[in-house]
């Protein structure tokens, strides 16, 4: 989901960036003032940063014939609600774009509004969707990392469609040649992306079940 | 949640990772006699469709630091991935502990 770095027009570059700039304050804000009331979920935080770091390393092969890499995102958003992994996604965002020349500052906007702003809001809408119509605790977290993982990847698709227009067939022509190349790539990477994010939940579950209950993340029922 | 569940849906993982790898064939080399790609990078792909969308577009800005060969890019992936692996393998080390202990603290009482 890596636009690359003056892959998109200066209008759009600038477009993106403004639209990401303020989800990313108010995550600041938001992360800052939670770790001054609650300074013991600071480790926690610093899990959710980590699972991002990792996840969003790993490029795997598809059967497609090519290869993508999931977000991690989904984990975070679920701890932490969605505003949080606006600054965190950055943060990776920007290491990746500064020493790797993935992505780049100019699509920094555009890739930030992709995986650490669609993808967590979608994630964490999903998950208490699915909380609310009383699926299993598991079902809900592998459904909203995936799906959250997914739309990351259709969103790139929607941005490049926009800057790229099809000259015959106009945007939606141009949106369905990205969506093939990113989104079909990405579905058996977001099954794992769920699966994954499901393994780690369960594990802190199981050994810090009273910090995730005192976040209102896990009920009592869900305990294993 | 059991753990044959978590090491099922690992091993599912795997899978979803190694079907790919085995099934799918490279494709024949092109007209040109240029040898096939395969498994690239789905965002240079990307690139690649810019350039037939868009085939007089420019890039107006280029990175300011690359990578100056692909086995320093996948040190730089490499260690991105090591930072976060610690620090969650960290997190869950001692979080196992901590329970651990509080268990034997609880038989004890």
């Amino acid at each position: 989901m890596h636009i690359m770095e003056g892959f998109l027009p200066v209008k759009h570059a600038i477009g993106w960036s403004v639209a990401s700039a303020p989800f990313v304050a108010y995550g600041l804000r938001s992360v800052n003032k939670r770790i001054k009331e609650k300074p013991e979920q600071r480790m926690l935080l610093g899990v959710a940063t980590a699972f991002t770091f990792v996840l969003s390393a790993l490029k795997m092969p598809s059967v497609t014939g090519s290869c993508s890499h999931p977000t991690g995102t989904g984990l975070g958003a679920i701890l932490f609600g969605p505003a949080a992994m606006a600054p965190i996604g950055a943060v990776v965002l920007l290491f990746q774009a500064l020493l790797l020349a993935h992505g780049g500052l100019t699509t920094l906007g555009a890739n930030i509004f992709s995986m650490a702003i669609v993808g967590p809001f979608a994630s964490y809408g999903i998950y208490k969707l699915g909380r609310s119509v009383k699926l299993p605790f598991g079902v809900c977290v592998f459904l909203a990392a995936a799906i959250g993982d997914l739309l990351t990847y259709v969103t790139t698709s929607v941005q490049l469609a926009l800057a790229f227009p099809d000259p015959a067939g106009g945007i939606f022509a141009s949106f369905m040649k990205f969506a093939a190349v990113f989104a079909v790539t990405q579905v058996p990477l977001a099954i794992s992306e769920g699966l994954l994010t499901v393994v780690v939940f369960n594990a802190l579950a199981r050994f810090n079940p009273q910090e995730l209950r005192d976040m209102n993340v896990i009920t009592k029922e869900v305990q294993a | 949640m059991k753990r044959s569940t978590n090491i099922l849906m690992l091993v599912m993982v795997v899978v979803l990772m190694a079907f790919p790898l085995w099934r799918i064939q490279k494709p024949a080399p092109g007209p040109d006699g240029k040898e096939a790609e395969i498994f690239r990078g789905s965002d240079d792909q990307a690139k690649d469709l810019i350039g037939t969308i868009a085939p007089g577009y420019k890039p107006w800005f280029k990175p300011i630091m690359e990578p100056p060969s692909d086995e320093v890019g996948s040190l730089l992936f490499a260690l991105q991935a090591a930072l976060g692996a610690g620090f969650i393998g960290y997190y869950l080390g001692s979080a196992v502990t901590r329970s651990k202990m509080r268990r034997e603290q609880e038989k004890q009482c």
